[in-house]
């Protein structure tokens, strides 16, 4: 055993497993730190070679140690063992190996790894045939395994917050300019991503206003908390959007992650840095590891990485971290890679090899070979910026600290601390004094470079990978990136992207500056699909619109489906739908059916200038309407395609109510608004939805004028008094009830419109009224076939993106209009003139085939079909006893009585061009 | 996630928005004497500017039509106000 | 492939003689050179459409003559920003001979081009959710096959025994009642196409030249006869725009303008995983759609960003929205984590169809208004505009994608005519 746990064992409480085998872990631990505890080495393999590899970070910059894990049968693939709590019973595997991470089955590739070098996939496979390969590489792609039972709640909450000062990251530097925050008033919001504020001085001792680090970190938080400001721990700063937005993931013990979207007035970005490693020959084996991790293992999780350890450092915070791992039992030779090296480390360091495949066993340093059971890599601190890029900031290259650090402050972004580039307690703390010297001597890797060295690891690039890429011409940083995939594993390249480019500045001979660095997006880390989507999900995600009858409706029996976003009575009557559909329809057309129509649009267009405005708006003219009068039209686009019809009912020369579909009225509300406000003057018009202050009943059917006079509603229903296209307003239960003549159905029929409140009063009395004259609810489908037989269009079903009114065969206001609408010079257009513009017309068949909807019509010039239009309703007609259909047809309205051909899926079928209108031509029976 | 300012309601999210069109087409009347070039400029043609924009908005919350000036790139809002003046 | 420099030929072979040798012996994909003076043709932009356009200058029409110039990297713009998608299951028969010409060019082009472009053709479904749907479903698949490309009405069945683990429960927002099949509809490795093209066009002789922005026109008795650039002043015999979103950017320095609005589109992957889905869903109820990358990540697209924006950035409405999305198809999806998020420029046309043909200035061609999906149409959109470019003339396919069909009103509206929303 090497890594190990130092003192008292007896706090081992928690069990878990790795790859099959039984540990113990303690409350505070990694999955990572308990993995160390209990000597594990080898806990992964890499993506391409399948090698073996240990733990190399502590946190989120780990590239090696990702990890399944079973929690009460539940299986979570890909998590980071360094940032994933460990907690009792948890079953851990090892991604990418099989059957485990010590003994991977293909391990056998990194054999063949001289023939697999960056993008050699874009080289062959091509013969015979890609499709031939893609399998088995799928197959050997991915890491961890998706789990099917898996299926996480939608209880993500999305947070709305906003503060002065937003300081991301706990460390001495944001716990410093948050406690100045709230020293001149502002409100502060802390986060940090660890589970405990302190930042560096969790794992490095220092005194900060007489008290130790932690104890200040501690006090300043507690502070902060005791003023009413937040603090946020477990909670990772993510992206960086628009207008100052910053959106946080917060893991929740014991509830769902949280998704935080702050608007923060300033944004304070004390992120830290992250150690890089060094480049060396086969730096990826299990047993090195990353200097600072070494010391946090050490000093949060009491974990003692190695007995035998060489530390490898261009730089000066390597030392204290050697003297910790001595203090703690350790034997540390300390490689310096500098010419200058102190305290007997060794100078001018070369590491020429490390020895030992499953787990360092010895070290060549310059020659010399040392035996040790780990490597530990101090290459520099790489500030953590990503953020302040996100946000559109610059980096500038300091020489001194070999390091991008941001340029300038942004406006409301400011960074400091590590993630600026000062590094120094003094600095950060703005104590004065001299700055603690961090004495850097850069060892990129260089042209000449032997062996095989990483850059990558998850990824697994080399710096061969990367003179591959200079030598084909992929030197643009962006282009190394996707050819060689370097930055792209799920570390998102935080150990990597900083060597890989300064390899490719070295290789082209350019300075690392102007290499420059690919673009930094959000999410800083991955972040759960769950938490960005929040909790739009089944009934939220695009909610329908209900009826204020739905109670009623599903208490007599009615089937529901969804129409133009509204849930409504399909039918009534259980499973058998044409059954239902047919009975309802016939009784229609025989008695009387009752149907709700609430959903349709009321918009009341008010003021001096209605009339002009709503005849702006139509195709149709409507403002010379006689008052309680209604006429039937289209409104068009600009660019003359029917957008929806409707009827338009006039109460007076000031006052129109616009009807339209189910589907339109937040639409037709806005174009209305639209015109008003640009075209009109606002305060002498004024437009109202008053759609859902209404409920609407119709009774359609022979029976209807009996059903409404027994209703009492205090209208005359004399047709002379209230003719078709004509309303009234009456009472019902004292409430005001408008009574309209308008037929969807071609029978005789009657709206009636009363407050929503009195809708159940008045379907409780149509029904009572109804019954001794055989009436029948109704639903939308039974209306769907009735309009079909009458041949009256539905937007949208029944026209296309492109139908104009001519199609139709209304050419009326287009011929006679004098003044402007929306969409009439369109209807000019050449291609609104052209001759073969298809035409809305019916369809009949010979014989009791019904069409199928969507089957198209086809003509065949020189053996080659062309569409010449399509079905778009279809019916088993019950009241003509035969199918009927509708459809857009080519020249269409010239036709008529032509016989075509159509298809549909391989089937044929003809069907004779005729008018739309199937039933009762004369319209005798809206006044039968 | 963008802030924009209402001039009746003040800063709200973008979601409340809706982009109406780029500000100052006129709309050529009376359709007879218009032509297919000039219809189709207004129906289409835009300017689409990279960097700074005059655009018109609608504010759902409130149904009000406002002009918007802003950067297309770095998407800060140099201000808003009402169709028929007044500012945010 | 007559390359008139030396190039490596890839193949397996080659590769287990080059690593026998350190792989020292690979060329440069592409050269970079320095401008010359003067091109037969110059064309403005370096993505997928301007690479093939001048590799079809060169293979078809024998221009070699021929220059790329790109402000920044080649596939850099929407070519390496999209979710790379390629299928032809439109309802015009105009779109249909477009997209379905690209399509068989695609499944050719990785031997053509001896270069892997993973053109994987796993099929995609477009997944209806009621009887209405389906109706529109039957529409479209009838006006696929009579224009004869491959299509099939999937039923609820097919569409599950395709992507088995989509939402089929009870509580699902969007039932799935069947869907619209394309199987011959598949993805590619976007780069690869780019760099594809980049080292054929390069053997013909092409200059690709990369860091350079065009930032004017010179225009000679009205006539386009070259460009300016940040590397000097370059003639031309002909000049391309293949530049996406900066499409109205461009035209403005030519002093005309575009019925084109930028807008930004939003794409995000997850971290890889094992295979657990083998084909393109795209849901019509939620808009957003998805495919398992060859590496193991989950590669999710939705509707753009209605904000007009050159910005290239995300934004977590849409996000949230796109992300919603799919884990109401996909509930298990839940369980991973978005590792990568991105956006480009795309440029939305009235219509949504592409805009082909020659530009209101002589001697400067178009090729744009691709939208959100120019990726697929990169061989085809290639080929239409070397055609113009070295004739002067239409080809047959690009002839109803002229700018003139803005005046004479006979738009190509895909989402019009279907009812789907492409």
């Amino acid at each position: 055993m090497t890594s190990h746990r130092i003192g008292s064992l007896a706090a081992e409480t928690l069990h878990f497993t790795f790859d099959g085998t039984r540990y113990h872990g303690r409350p505070g631990d990694t999955i990572a730190s308990a993995l160390l505890a209990n000597g594990v080495r080898v806990v992964g393999r890499s993506f391409k070679y399948h090698r073996p590899r240990g733990i190399m970070g502590y946190g989120v910059e780990e590239p090696n140690a990702l990890v399944d894990v079973t929690l009460n049968g539940i299986t979570t693939p890909n998590l980071r063992a360094t940032t994933e709590a460990l907690v009792d019973g948890m079953i851990v595997r090892s991604v990418n190996a099989s059957p485990t991470a010590a003994d991977d089955r293909k391990g056998f590739l990194d054999r063949f790894a001289q023939f697999l070098p960056a993008g050699f996939y874009y080289k062959t496979f091509i013969w015979p045939d890609w499709h031939r390969f893609e399998p088995s590489i799928r197959a050997m792609a991915g890491l961890g395994r998706l789990d099917p039972r898996n299926q996480p709640p939608a209880q993500n909450p999305q947070i709305a917050a906003h503060c002065d000062v937003l300081v991301i990251g706990g460390g001495p530097a944001g716990l410093h300019a948050a406690q100045q925050a709230m020293g001149e008033g502002k409100s502060v919001m802390l986060v940090d991503d660890q589970p405990v504020i302190g930042g560096s001085l969790l794992s490095r001792s220092a005194e900060i206003d007489g008290k130790p680090g932690l104890e200040w970190a501690a006090t300043v938080s507690a502070d902060l908390q005791a003023n009413g400001h937040r603090v946020l721990t477990d909670t990772t700063a993510y992206g960086i959007y628009d207008h100052n937005l910053v959106a946080l993931w917060q893991r929740r013990a014991g509830q769902s992650d949280a998704q935080w979207r702050v608007r923060a007035k300033e944004i304070v970005l004390a992120a830290g840095a992250i150690e890089r490693p060094l480049i060396f020959p086969d730096n990826d084996r299990p047993g090195v590891m990353l200097a600072d991790a070494a010391l946090s293992y050490l000093a949060r999780h009491k974990v003692l990485v190695g007995r035998r350890i060489v530390l490898a450092t261009n730089n000066d915070r390597a030392y204290p971290v050697a003297d910790a791992l001595r203090r703690a039992g350790a034997a540390v030779t300390i490689a310096d890679l500098r010419p200058q090296a102190s305290d007997g480390a060794l100078a001018s360091a070369k590491i020429e090899a490390v020895h030992g495949p499953k787990g360092v066993e010895a070290v060549t340093i310059s020659g010399q070979r040392i035996a040790a059971d780990s490597l530990l890599m101090a290459g520099g601190l790489t500030p953590s910026v990503h953020l302040y890029c996100q946000a559109g900031g610059k980096l500038t290259y300091d020489e001194t600290i070999a390091a991008f650090v941001p340029r300038d402050d942004l406006p409301g972004i400011r960074v400091v601390g590590a993630a600026a580039g000062q590094y120094a307690l003094t600095e950060i703390l703005s104590l004065g004094g001299e700055p603690h010297p961090y004495a850097i001597a850069p060892a990129w890797p260089q042209r000449d470079a032997k062996g095989r060295q990483w850059v990558d690891f998850q990824n697994d690039v080399t710096v061969k990978d990367i003179a591959l890429a200079e030598r084909e011409n992929f030197r643009s940083v962006e282009h190394l990136k996707r050819y060689t995939t370097l930055g792209m594993a799920t570390d998102q390249g935080k150990t990597s992207n900083m060597n890989g480019l300064a390899t490719m500045a070295a290789l082209t001979g350019q300075t690392i500056p102007q290499t420059g660095t690919t673009t930094y997006r959000p999410p800083f880390v991955p972040v759960p699909f769950g938490v960005v989507a929040g909790r739009r999900r089944g009934e939220f995600f695009n909610p329908v619109r209900r009826l204020v009858l739905e109670r009623e409706h599903r208490d007599a029996g009615a089937v529901f489906r969804e129409y133009g976003g509204w849930l409504r009575p399909a039918w009534f009557g259980g499973a058998n739908a044409a059954a239902n559909i047919r009975r309802e329809a016939i009784a229609a057309r025989t008695t009387v059916g009752i149907l709700d129509g609430s959903p349709l649009g009321k918009i009341e267009v008010i003021g001096a200038d209605a009339g002009a405005l709503v005849d702006y708006n139509s195709y149709n003219t409507l403002s010379n309407l006689k008052p309680s009068r209604i006429r039937y039209g289209f409104m068009l686009t600009e660019s003359g395609v029917i957008y929806d019809d409707g009827v338009t009912s006039k109460i007076s020369d000031e006052h129109y109510v616009v009807s339209c579909s189910s589907g339109h009225v937040a639409g037709v509300v806005a174009r209305l608004e639209e015109w008003r406000q640009d075209r009109f003057d606002p305060a002498r018009v004024f437009v109202h939805n008053s759609t859902p202050q209404w409920a609407t009943l119709t009774a359609s059917g022979p029976n209807s004028k009996a059903l409404v006079a027994a209703l009492g509603l205090g209208v005359d229903l004399d047709d002379a008094a209230l003719p078709h296209m004509a309303f009234a307003d009456g009472q019902f239960q004292a409430a005001p009830a408008r009574v309209s003549r308008v037929s969807f159905t071609g029978d005789r029929s009657y709206e009636i419109a009363v407050p929503s409140a009195k809708a159940a009063s008045l379907l409780a009395a149509m029904q009572e009224a109804g019954k001794p004259l055989d009436a029948v609810l109704m639903g939308s489908e039974a209306l769907l076939l009735l309009r079909a037989e009458k041949g009256y269009v539905i937007a949208g079903k029944d026209t296309d993106g492109t139908t104009m009114p001519q199609d139709l065969g209304i050419i009326g206001p287009m011929q006679k209009r004098q003044n402007e609408y929306v969409g009439r010079r369109s209807l000019l257009t050449d291609n609104a003139q052209r001759p073969d513009r298809s035409h809305f017309v019916g369809l009949t068949v010979e014989g009791d085939t019904t069409l199928p909807v969507g089957a198209h019509g086809v003509e065949t010039l020189n053996s080659k079909r062309r569409s010449i239009g399509f079905v778009t309703s279809s019916y088993d007609s019950p009241t003509l006893n035969r199918p009927i259909a509708l459809g857009l047809i080519e020249r269409g309205m010239e036709r008529k009585g032509e016989v075509i051909d159509l298809v549909h899926l391989g089937q044929t079928f003809r069907a004779r061009i005729a008018e739309p209108c199937a039933f009762d031509p004369e319209g005798a029976r809206l006044n039968a | 996630m963008q802030l924009f300012s209402c001039p009746f309601c003040g800063p709200r999210d973008e979601t409340e928005f809706t982009f109406g069109g780029e500000a100052g087409k006129e709309r050529p009347e009376p359709a007879p004497d218009v032509s297919a070039e000039d219809w189709s400029k207004y129906l289409h043609r835009v300017g689409n500017p990279r960097g700074r924009t005059r655009e018109i908005w609608v504010h759902h919350t409130c149904g009000e039509y406002f002009l918007m000036e802003r950067d297309t790139v770095s998407h800060v809002v140099a201000g808003t106000q009402s169709l028929r003046g007044g500012g945010a | 492939m007559a390359h008139s420099r030396t190039a490596n030929r890839y193949s397996a072979l080659s590769l287990v003689r080059e690593g026998l040798r350190g792989h020292s012996g690979w060329q440069q994909a592409w050269r970079s050179p320095e401008p010359k003076a003067a091109y037969d043709a110059v064309i403005i932009g370096g993505g997928g459409q301007g690479l093939a356009t001048a590799y079809y200058l060169a293979k078809n029409h024998g221009m070699t003559k021929v220059a790329v110039v790109e402000k920044g990297w080649i596939g850099g713009g929407n070519t390496g920003r999209n979710t790379s998608t390629i299928r032809s299951n439109y309802f015009y028969p105009e779109s249909v001979a477009l997209y379905d010409y690209s399509l068989k060019l695609y499944e050719t082009l990785g031997k053509e081009l001896n270069y892997n472009i993973m053109f994987s053709q796993r099929g995609v479904v477009t997944v209806a959710h009621s009887d209405a749907e389906m109706e529109i479903a039957a529409r479209i698949v009838n006006a696929m096959q009579i224009n004869d490309t491959d299509a099939e009405l999937f039923s609820r069945d097919q569409v599950l025994e395709k992507a088995p683990l989509l939402n089929s429960g009870d509580q699902a927002r969007y039932p799935i009642f069947g869907g619209v099949w394309q199987g011959r509809a598949g993805v590619a490795r976007h780069d690869a196409v780019a760099w594809g093209y980049a080292r054929a066009a390069d053997g013909f002789g092409v200059d690709i030249i990369q860091d350079c922005a065009v930032t004017g026109f010179l225009i000679e008795n009205g006539r386009c006869v070259g460009v300016e650039t940040s590397k000097g002043e370059i003639r031309a015999g002909a000049v391309g725009i293949a530049t996406a979103g900066n499409s109205g950017v461009v035209a403005g320095m030519a002093g005309f303008n575009l019925p084109i609005k930028s807008y930004s589109l939003q794409a995000m992957v997850s971290e890889p995983v094992k295979p657990c889905l083998d084909t393109v869903v795209l849901y019509l109820g939620t808009g957003t759609y998805l495919f398992q990358s060859d590496k193991g990540e989950i590669v999710v697209g939705g509707g753009i960003d209605r904000i007009p924006s050159y910005a290239q950035r995300g934004n977590p409405p849409v996000q949230a929205t796109v992300l919603s999305g799919m884990l109401e198809m996909f509930p298990s999806f839940g369980q991973l984590k978005m590792l990568r998020q991105w956006a480009g420029v795309v440029d939305v046309v009235p219509d949504s169809s592409p805009i082909i043909g020659p530009s209101p200035v002589p001697g400067l061609y178009l090729n744009c208004g691709w939208g959100t999906g120019g990726f697929k149409a990169i061989p085809a959109g290639g080929v239409l505009l070397a055609h113009l470019m070295a004739t002067g003339e239409h080809h047959d396919i690009s002839r109803p994608f002229d700018l003139d069909r803005f005046r004479t009103g006979r738009l190509i509206d895909e989402a019009a005519g279907s009812g789907i929303a492409h």
